[in-house]
Order: structure tokens, then C-alpha cells, then sequence
């Protein structure tokens, strides 16, 4: 056991270091590889100190598991990397809960389920099982299975306290001990499935990536959790600083919103009264070709490219480089500005044009970049659209007023390439497009981007 | 004193978790959290153990987590694997 442990301790510092190499876009691979390796330690150790275990059935289960996410890991295409990382969270959390629960059904009706296990189980099966259902939702919406507009009902919220409530009288029953009855656990499974559709349902798109940044924070708690029921330093070492960095990136999510978790969660039914209000303004366009894009192109200095989910979607990635290149060559500046909430997942615009080969300097986040749209001749937005509403600098009654935006509207002109006028997300009309100095380019991203390749090419 | 050891142990290792991610860059955030959630399938360790311990339910339970626990390690780390690669060449 003595070694095993030790085993433990050297799988965490391989997880710490492997995170730490994360830091780094050079050094990055390498650390993956050897949080891997940590894990591999941490399953040897676990499997050669027990000397009855039932080899074939976890060499078989091991098996199974490796194909299935062997298979996913492959043909993920990098547009759909968010709910890949969603479906994956829910594994991780139900593997926990599953843990968890193996461990009260051996204990239950022994004097080993005291207070302190009886809670770590409760609280590992509740948070693994809510990640679970909760992941597998937010999977759902991210794959087009499940509407991605919030779905909201009334009482919803009601409904959600009280069956907090419940899984709290239930579980604190069960912890110190009043009652185990297997059915009242049972119950607490069923309340926590529950809650983590109910929690995940009216929970828009854009704020997704609010949602998976907290899901992969519960998973990482979840094993925590597990580890209390196992006093296994490994577990709670490893489920810690997941949770760390699940929580990290949910804050750094939301401030990219400039809402509060709260807000992001529970606000969808506030979001429909303030968006009726704002409907009304009447916008004037200017809808323009990319013939014309290309002109005002040839006769910047500075280009600026704005991705959004737009450009996700239409699978646009490789196209945009490809423009980019050709300004390039055409002696033209060209930089990348990244919203940290654009797209579905915190740092999923970087990951799809990484795919599209576009070196990682070039990619500017939101402090560093709009200092420069002062100077900018063309920024370039290809399917953002709340992130580059100026409203949220001066119009105190929009919902998104106070958010960070990128500054686009300082630039001399605006190309603004949408599929439709369809307003974003948070259901508002976006100003900018009817600004002085932006033009519209109608029509799926990646068609356009291409037709603009075309046509700077023939200039 | 057992349960006062890993409750040290858990809080020294969200303070280093807090230290050593919020130096990750934007750009590689995704990376970090498919990374991060291959590392939460540690509750592989977990599972394997009760496979052993659990019983009959328990040992069924415990098979159903080491698929659902491997899904999670093997799939989160070759996809993290995948990405990185993409940021590596220039």
C-alpha cells in the first residue's frame, strides 16, 4: 500500500508539471504527454496492489472505454472540440458518482458508512451525477440535438429550489445517519439527474462556454469528492486542480461578459423581457459584395480579422487564413483579435485557426488588440456579433451593456460578413451595422471568404 | 487526524491548481481543459478498486466507471494530443 501511495503522489506532480507545460504553446505537447504518463502510473500502481482483482473485467472495461474514446478523439472535427469536451466531462463525472455509489452499496448496513463517508459519497454521487446529465444536455444543445435557445418555463426556477432542498434533507438523512434507506438514495440520484437538465436547459449558446468551463470544474470536484469516500490522495490531488482550473476559467468567462455566475445561470427568463424593449430600432444597412470588400482591402495598410461562431460554423477557418495570407502577400498587416467568450468554449477560436495553420502570435486577445483598431484601416468580422456591439460601452439599457467589447467601430471601415440581419444571441440588433462606416457582406462565411480570395487575387 | 491529513492535502493542491493555471495564455484554453478533464478521469483509480471491494452490484458498478473513466482519460488526452500538435507547428 506504501507504494502505491508513493505511486499516487509521483501521478500528481506529473499532473502538476504536465499543467504547467500547458503554459506555453511550445512546451504544451509535451506536458500533455507526461500528465498522461502520470495517469498510466496511477493505473499500474492501482492494479498491481491488489492482488484479487478481476483483471479480465477491468482489462475488458478498459478496452471498451479506449475504443470508444479512441474513436471520439479522432474524428472530432475541431468545430465540434466544445461538445466533445462537454461529453467527456460527463463521463469523468459519472465515473465519480458511479465510484461513489459502488462504495455505499458495499457499506451500506456496516458500521463503515459513518458520517464523514456517508457525506463524501452523497456529496461525490450528487455533483458526479449532475455533471453527468448536465453534460450530456449541454452536449445536446452543442450538437443541434437539443434546441441551443434557452428553454425556460415557469416555476422552473421553484422547481429547482426545491429540489435542492430535497437532495439537502435527503442527504444530510443519510450523513448522519437517521436513515439509509436505499430508496432515499436512489431519490438523490434521480433529483440530481434532474437538476442538471433543469440547471442546463435554459442556458443559451453563447453563454456555453460559461456552462462547460463549470461542468469541467464539477467533474474535478466530483473526483475530489471520491477521493474523501476512498482516502486516496491521488483522487483528491488530481479532482483539486481540475476543479481549480474549471473554476478559473469560469470566472475568466464570465468577466468576459461582465456577468456574474448568477446571472449567467439564472437569467435566461430576465433576458426575454429586456429584449422585447430593444426590438423596435429601425437599422440601415449598406449590403455590399465582396468585389467591393476586396477594393477597400487593397487600399488598407492594417487589417484586423474578428472571428466569431459564424466563422465556426461555416467551417470557415482555412478559407480565413487563406484571405489573410493574400493580404499579406499583398504587403498588408494582418492580425487576429479573439474575444474571450467568441465561439462555444473558452480558447475556441484559437483551436480552430491553429487547425487552419495560423501561427499562434498573430492571435490577439481583447487588451492587447484594441489599442490597435485605432490605427486599423479594415477589421474584418466574420460571424461576431455581440462581442462587437458597441451598445455595450454606452447604452445602459441593452443586456449587454457593460461587457468587453472589441473595438472595431474605431477602425476606418468595417466589413461585416453575416449569414443573415437574424440578431445575435442576446436577441439585440447590433448598431455597428448600420454605422457610417460599415459595409455588410451577406452569405455563409466560408463562401464568401473564398470568393474574396478569388477576387483579391484578380486585383 | 487521517481526515485532517487529506483535507490539508486537498487545499494545498487548489492553491497550486490556482497558481499554475492562471498562467496558461487564452490561446490555449481549450488544450487546458480538454487536458484537465483527461486528468479528472483519475477516478479511473477509484473504479478499479471497486471492481474488487464492491460486491456483486458493486463490482458492475465499478466496471460501468472504468469504461466511463477511460473514456475520459484516453479520449480526453489523444484529443488534447491532437490540438497541441496544431499549435506546435508554425
Amino acid at each position: 500500500m506504501e507504494y502505491t501511495n508513493l505511486a499516487y503522489v509521483a501521478a500528481a506532480v506529473l499532473f502538476i508539471i504536465g499543467i504547467k507545460r500547458l503554459g506555453s504553446p511550445k512546451t504544451a505537447q509535451s506536458g500533455n504527454a507526461i500528465a498522461s504518463i502520470g495517469m498510466l502510473i496511477a493505473i499500474i500502481a492501482t492494479v498491481a496492489s491488489f492482488d484479487l482483482l478481476d483483471f479480465k473485467l477491468i482489462a475488458i472495461g478498459m478496452i471498451i472505454g479506449s475504443i470508444i474514446g479512441a474513436t471520439f478523439a479522432i474524428r472530432v472535427q475541431m468545430t465540434q472540440m466544445p461538445q466533445m469536451v462537454a461529453i467527456f466531462n460527463g463521463f469523468g463525472g459519472g465515473a465519480s458518482a458511479l465510484v461513489a455509489a459502488s462504495e455505499f452499496f458495499t457499506k451500506h448496513g456496516t458500521a463503515d458508512l459513518n458520517t464523514f463517508i456517508s457525506g463524501t459519497i452523497i456529496l461525490s454521487v450528487f455533483i458526479g451525477t449532475l455533471t453527468f446529465s448536465g453534460s450530456f444536455i449541454a452536449f445536446g444543445k452543442l450538437q443541434g440535438f437539443v434546441s441551443g435557445k434557452p428553454i425556460v418555463f415557469s416555476g422552473l426556477q421553484i422547481l429547482n429550489g426545491f429540489m435542492v432542498i430535497g437532495i439537502v434533507l435527503i442527504g444530510t438523512l443519510i450523513t448522519i445517519g437517521v436513515n439509509q434507506d436505499l430508496n432515499l438514495f436512489y431519490g438523490i440520484v434521480v433529483l440530481a439527474v434532474l437538476l442538471g437538465v433543469t440547471l442546463t436547459i435554459p442556458i443559451g449558446g453563447a453563454d456555453m462556454p460559461v456552462v462547460i468551463s463549470l461542468l469541467n470544474s464539477y467533474s474535478g470536484i466530483a473526483a475530489s469528492a471520491t477521493g474523501f469516500v476512498l482516502m486516496n490522495n491521488g483522487l483528491i490531488i488530481s479532482g483539486a486542480l481540475v476543479g481549480a482550473s474549471g473554476l478559473i476559467l469560469t470566472n475568466i468567462m464570465c468577466k468576459g461578459m461582465n456577468r456574474s455566475l448568477a446571472n449567467v445561470i439564472f437569467g435566461a427568463v430576465g433576458l426575454e423581457q429586456e429584449t422585447l424593449s430593444t426590438d423596435g430600432k429601425q437599422i440601415n444597412v449598406k449590403s455590399s459584395t465582396t468585389d467591393e470588400a476586396a477594393m477597400i482591402l487593397d487600399a488598407a495598410d492594417k487589417v484586423i480579422i474578428v472571428p466569431g461562431y459564424g466563422l465556426a460554423v461555416a467551417q470557415a477557418q482555412h478559407a480565413a487564413r487563406e484571405v489573410a495570407e493574400q493580404l499579406e502577400l499583398m504587403g498588408k498587416t494582418v492580425l487576429y483579435a479573439i474575444h474571450p467568450v467568441a465561439g462555444r468554449m473558452p480558447g475556441h477560436m484559437n483551436v480552430l485557426l491553429a487547425e487552419a495553420n495560423v501561427p499562434y502570435d498573430k492571435l490577439k486577445d481583447l487588451g492587447d488588440i484594441n489599442p490597435e483598431f485605432e490605427d486599423c484601416d479594415v477589421a474584418i468580422i466574420l460571424g461576431a456579433n455581440d462581442v462587437v456591439n458597441p451598445a455595450a460601452r454606452h447604452d445602459t439599457s441593452s443586456p449587454i451593456y457593460g461587457m468587453p467589447i472589441l473595438d472595431v467601430d474605431k477602425s476606418r471601415t468595417v466589413i461585416v460578413n453575416k449569414r443573415t440581419m437574424n440578431p445575435g444571441f442576446a436577441g439585440i440588433q447590433n448598431e455597428l451595422f448600420g454605422f457610417e462606416n460599415t459595409v455588410m457582406v451577406f452569405g455563409d462565411a466560408k463562401e464568401m471568404l473564398t470568393t474574396l480570395y478569388k477576387d483579391l487575387k484578380e486585383l | 487526524m487521517d481526515m485532517i491529513n487529506i483535507l490539508t492535502v486537498f487545499i494545498l493542491a487548489i492553491f497550486v491548481g490556482n497558481e499554475i493555471i492562471t498562467k496558461v495564455p487564452p490561446t490555449l484554453h481549450t488544450p487546458l481543459m480538454s487536458g484537465s478533464n483527461a486528468i479528472s478521469g483519475i477516478a479511473i483509480v477509484g473504479a478499479i478498486i471497486s471492481t474488487k471491494v464492491g460486491g456483486e452490484l458493486g463490482t458492475w458498478l465499478g466496471m460501468v466507471a472504468v469504461i466511463f473513466a477511460t473514456i475520459n482519460c484516453v479520449g480526453g488526452f489523444m484529443v488534447t494530443n491532437r490540438m497541441l500538435k496544431m499549435f506546435k507547428r508554425k
